[in-house]
């Protein structure tokens, strides 16, 4: 269990991190926090020419608010963000999930956008992103481009990054209606959700997001007309998503999954005080 | 000897029986453990890297090593060859033509299996090479299910053996065929007990140097015994004992048996070592710990009672195929019979039929693991008598109740002495003040509301320390009166006391982190009227210098009735001879001497005494005044064997261990319908472990061996395809309980000392792995209102149960 050989490279600045990038393309990896790159290195599974630490770069270490929205720079933990004073008011289900990511010990290390970056299909945060149409801002030496979540995150471990850009952070619009839930089903705290489900009420309509079943988060709007319209919303999504099997889960038993905890999340977001 | 209170301390012995703290945690908790990775080495140490097996089942064809060897920093590369060169296959109880080795010798029988060894100038090089070494492997067809490997036609696991079934023994005792033919009803039950083990937070270490000069090696591991396998290993080396100097370290993280199954990876750089004219350390990974270290045996049963209407048990039979893996390794196949004696569990049942089975498959080797058969035995008696209930429509409690053992001494129908117990009072004590009542209600409530709540029970006898002697039951009476007596259990403790009085305490048990050291500290400074500070104990283990036996080692339980009677003993020797000194200086009678407060001094007048100091001193310094009869030696070095361990008769009744405890667990369990998770709503677990020595590290193995139960029922599981490709080789597939999936624990104590041991004291490390599977099984089957439950019982297996046809919520 240890790496094969890569050069380190610690850039002092966004820019020559862009650098860096350009020269060693699909070569290189970005490391933050490492929680995910690091096994994946151990295990052989990676075996990039070069690492190019960006983890500690002061200006990637913000989390900045404007045109209602909040942006997450690339090198903020996910205790930081869980820690920003605020975050339940103006993020209240960012808030809610962030507490379901890894353990207190791997959010002190493991970002924001490293989650959002690794793209898997059972992560919270990029399930947040994309239930609150969050945006990844990309950077290279071709430009600045902001990616829809929904647009970036393709597949399993898949998404729109070019290898020569950089993402510096993540942007989502302030939703400070507190009429949110989540939950997930995990076999321990602090494990990948098997399945994850996000509720928000929206005028007319709830809106849903599911990670853990599909290969990328799912977001959908049903009628919350009553529970006999949202048992057979939830049974179309199920069945739309379909599922995987693996070790701790059937394809099966993530569709029921999903249509036990549904429910239990619309109800739970629809209860809350506006 | 004189007498000890039965569950407290006495005037004599003010510290037995204390909640005394751990003197071992000043040093973990500052981080100054001493771990052999944290041992320094010479610096010309070459670090080992282990080439594994991708395949279950295949020829190895050509190795072709010679681009790795053209590495920088790259200085052997050892083979199968290697070893079948310089070592002799490692002894087995079974004798069948199955050599095992270090490495893989012309073929891979499971996924993980060592095929070559890489040395280099560090791990990270080693790693490197290892991707350029080409092994050429011609695939076989592998077999992973016990059952299969049975069949007609099955894949060989071992040609030589011609068979995958290494061992059948059937046994019979009193008349079962007559008591099935005459009873009101016969129960039965199937069960499967997974594959499973219970990882140390630190794997396997190893640091060998061959010493050209004398032909010998020297090597420090985190080896926990049993030191019955040292002979093994300086077999497989071609030497003399003396010339395999083993060394154990200060501080091991952990090990629940698995520590044992570091033995071949000690042969294996010894003679790396041998090869490379260098020292060599090797470091186990995670990955290499989960894919290859050991397993516990999965355990495919059947159990069957013969019942009156009223649920008396009138005889029991057991047909057990177990699981070894690839190789029977040494001292397997041990689960299968260290329960034999007692295998009629904590009830009275004179007729007993056991069949067993020992199978190899294409699947890791099976090694110690807590609670070493068992967890598996008892899934299947308690089972059982949870559906004795069910079929016959009786309370499970009634059915237990009627069965148990009420009079001891109890001497079991396959040979199990039970030495003492009240499993009556125990059971009503455990579920008294309520405790049952409001399950009941908690029950009634959920069921009420739909949700499956369950109640289980389970009742269990623990053994504590082995008889040496029980695995050769395996062998038939002819087969042991052809190879002699095997029976015992020796322990060995030493104390020393220096010239200024300080008092040195060694044992014959490598450190896991139980806490032995402030046990036996507590023992030496209660005979000798000192403090627990004024006792030093170091547990480190040279098989060079130190006292050891076949039996020494961390496991079986044996700490309480065995190492900790060796160190009362040679207290209590050491107290005689510095009596007999004081005596003489204070001019009184030897009776007269008593010791207290860091004083020796005549009983009838205080006043007349000296210091221990002194006393000790005078041994050292000033042998003219011993009496004649007394050696001027400070070190008594005690052994410890007691004559109820026996070996197997002829008509194959063994007495498996000195000591059995008893173990009565209930519990709840509430599945979520929802989540298809099986959540422990309360649990409650009575011990009769006799006298406890300090109740707070007792506690403490009690609630380890309940984790590791829950463990075993609810999450932790070796999963192998049906191609013998492994499935679970990491922590996110092998799901070990955290502290967030642990439930509270009701622990409830009551004491019936042995009168076997000097201390009154029994083993209890391991009854709650035996008891928790099949307590959490029952309250599984309880709440579903099924017949069978296959542990791990994970959201995956409910679902399966309780899903029906696919369909909206």
């Amino acid at each position: 269990m240890k790496p094969r050989p890569f050069d380190y490279l610690r850039p002092r600045s966004v820019d020559e991190a862009i650098e860096a990038l350009a020269e060693h393309g699909d070569k290189a990896r970005v490391l933050a926090g490492g929680q995910s790159l690091v096994a994946m290195l151990n295990f052989r599974l990676l075996a990039p020419q070069a690492l190019i630490d960006i983890g500690g770069l002061e200006e990637l270490d913000d989390i900045r608010r404007a045109d209602g929205r909040l942006e997450i720079g690339a090198a903020v933990t996910q205790n930081r963000l869980l820690a920003e004073p605020g975050l339940a008011r103006e993020l209240p289900l960012l808030a809610a999930a962030l507490p379901f990511v890894g353990h207190f010990q791997t959010r002190n290390r493991g970002t924001v956008c490293g989650s959002v970056a690794h793209a898997d299909p059972s992560a919270e945060i990029p399930l947040v992103l994309a239930m609150l149409e969050g945006e990844v801002v990309l950077r290279s030496a071709r430009g600045t481009r902001n990616a829809a979540a929904d647009e970036f995150q393709r597949g399993m471990l898949a998404t729109s990054r070019a290898p020569d850009e950089l993402i510096v952070a993540v942007t989502l619009p302030l939703r400070t209606s507190k009429r949110v839930a989540f939950r997930e089903v995990a076999r321990r705290q602090g494990d990948f959700a098997i399945v994850a489900v996000a509720a928000m009420v929206e005028e007319e309509c709830v809106r849903i997001g599911v990670g853990g079943i599909a290969d990328r988060p799912a977001v959908r709007r049903i009628a919350a007309r009553g529970e006999s319209d949202i048992a057979q919303a939830l049974d179309a999504l199920a069945l739309e998503l379909g599922g995987y099997d693996d070790l701790h889960a059937s394809a099966r038993m993530r569709r029921d999954l999903l249509r036990r905890i549904g429910p239990i999340v619309v109800r739970e977001a629809l209860a809350c005080a506006a | 000897m004189s007498a000890i209170g039965t569950s407290g301390a006495d005037e004599a012995h003010p510290l037995l029986g204390k909640p005394v703290r751990r003197i071992e945690d000043r040093a973990l908790l500052m981080g100054r453990g001493r771990y052999v990775d944290d041992l320094p080495v010479d610096r010309r140490t070459l670090h080992a890297h282990i080439v594994r097996s991708p395949h279950a089942h295949a020829i190895i064809a050509r190795i072709d090593a010679a681009p790795a060897l053209a590495c920088a920093g790259i200085h052997a590369v050892i083979t199968g060859e290697d070893v079948r060169r310089l070592t002799d296959p490692f002894l087995v109880a079974v004798k069948e033509r199955i050599p095992q080795w270090a490495l893989a010798v012309g073929r891979v029988r499971y996924v993980g299996e060592p095929v070559a060894l890489v040395l280099a100038d560090n791990r990270y090089l080693a790693e490197d090479a290892a991707e350029l070494i080409a092994v050429e492997y011609e695939p076989l067809p592998a077999v992973v299910d016990a059952r299969a490997a049975l069949a007609t036609g099955a894949p060989l696991i071992h040609e030589e053996a011609g068979t995958n079934e290494l061992s059948v023994r059937r046994f019979i005792y009193g008349d079962p065929d007559g008591a099935f033919a005459a009873a009101d009803a016969r129960v039965s039950t199937d069960i499967a007990y997974p594959r499973n083990s219970f990882t140390p937070i630190e794997c396997f270490v190893v640091v060998a140097e061959y010493d050209i000069a004398d032909d010998s090696y020297d090597a420090i591991a985190n080896f926990q015994g049993p030191f019955s396998i040292h002979p093994v290993m300086a077999r497989a080396l071609r030497v003399p004992g003396t010339r395999l100097r083993l060394r154990t370290p200060a501080d091991s993280g952990g090990s629940f048996g698995t520590k044992l199954a570091v033995f071949p990876h000690i042969v294996l750089m010894c003679i790396a070592s041998r090869i490379a004219g260098r020292p060599v350390k090797w470091v186990e990974d995670r990955l290499e710990h989960l894919q290859a270290a050991s397993t516990g045996p999965a355990r495919i049963a059947t159990a069957e009672a013969a019942v009156t209407r009223e649920g008396r048990i009138l005889a029991l039979r057991f047909d057990a195929i177990e699981d070894y893996g690839a190789f029977l390794r040494a001292p397997m196949p041990g689960p299968l019979y260290r329960m034999h004696g007692a295998s009629t569990g904590a009830y009275d049942v004179a007729h007993l039929a056991v069949t067993n089975r020992v199978v190899l498959t294409n699947t890791m080797p099976a090694g110690l693991i807590r609670g070493f058969g068992g967890p598996q035995h008892y899934l299947a008696l308690e089972r059982l008598v949870q559906r004795i209930a069910a079929e016959l429509n009786l309370d499970p409690l009634d059915v237990i109740r009627r069965n148990l053992v009420r009079d001891f001494p109890y001497r079991a129908a396959a040979g199990a002495l039970y030495d003492s117990g009240d499993y009556a009072r125990a059971v009503e004590t455990a579920i008294g003040d309520g405790r049952l009542a409001s399950l009941r209600q908690r029950q009634k409530e959920a069921r009420a509301a739909g949700r499956p709540f369950g109640i289980g029970f389970a009742a269990v006898v623990e053994p504590g320390l082995s008889n040496m002697g029980y695995l050769s039951t395996l062998l038939t009476a002819e087969a042991r009166e052809r190879a002699g007596p095997k029976n015992g259990a020796v322990s060995l403790a030493t104390v020393a006391i220096d010239p200024l009085g300080a008092v040195a305490v060694s044992a014959d048990v490598p450190v896991e982190g139980q806490g032995h050291a402030t046990v036996l500290a507590q023992i030496v400074a209660d005979e000798l009227g000192l403090s627990v500070e004024d006792v030093r104990v170091n547990l480190e283990i040279d098989t060079a210098k130190d006292a050891w036996s076949i039996a020494s080692g961390t496991y079986s339980s044996r700490f309480a009735p065995g190492t900790a009677v060796a160190a009362h003993l040679a207290a209590r020797r050491m107290r005689d001879r510095l009596a007999a000194i004081a005596a003489k200086q204070l001019n009184v009678l030897r009776d007269d001497i008593e010791f207290a407060g860091g004083k020796v001094r005549s009983r009838g007048n205080p006043d007349n005494a000296l210091s221990f100091a002194r006393v000790a001193g005078t041994a050292h310094w000033s042998p003219v005044l011993l009496p004649d009869d007394v050696p001027p030696s400070l070190r008594e070095t005690a052994s410890w064997s007691p004559p109820e361990l026996e070996p197997p008769s002829p008509d194959d009744r063994i007495n498996t261990s000195l000591t059995y405890g008893f173990v009565f667990d209930f519990c709840g369990v509430e599945i979520d319908p929802a989540t298809f998770t099986a959540r422990v709503d309360r649990y409650v677990t009575m011990h009769d472990a006799g006298r406890l020595i300090n109740p707070m590290l007792a506690d403490g193995q009690v609630r380890g061996a309940f984790v590791q139960g829950l463990a075993a029922a609810l999450f932790e599981e070796f999963v192998y395809d049906e191609n013998g490709a492994f499935l679970s080789g990491t922590f996110a597939d092998y799901l070990v309980p955290t502290a967030s999936e642990v439930p509270p624990l009701e622990i409830l104590h009551i004491h019936s000392p042995s009168p076997l041991t000097p201390l009154g004291a029994k083993g209890l490390a391991e009854g709650n792995c035996m008891s928790v599977p099949a307590c959490i099984a029952n309250a599984i089957a309880d709440a579903l209102g099924i017949a069978d439950v296959n542990l791990p019982a994970t959201p995956k297996r409910l679902h399966a149960l309780m899903a029906g046809p696919e369909r909206p919520a």
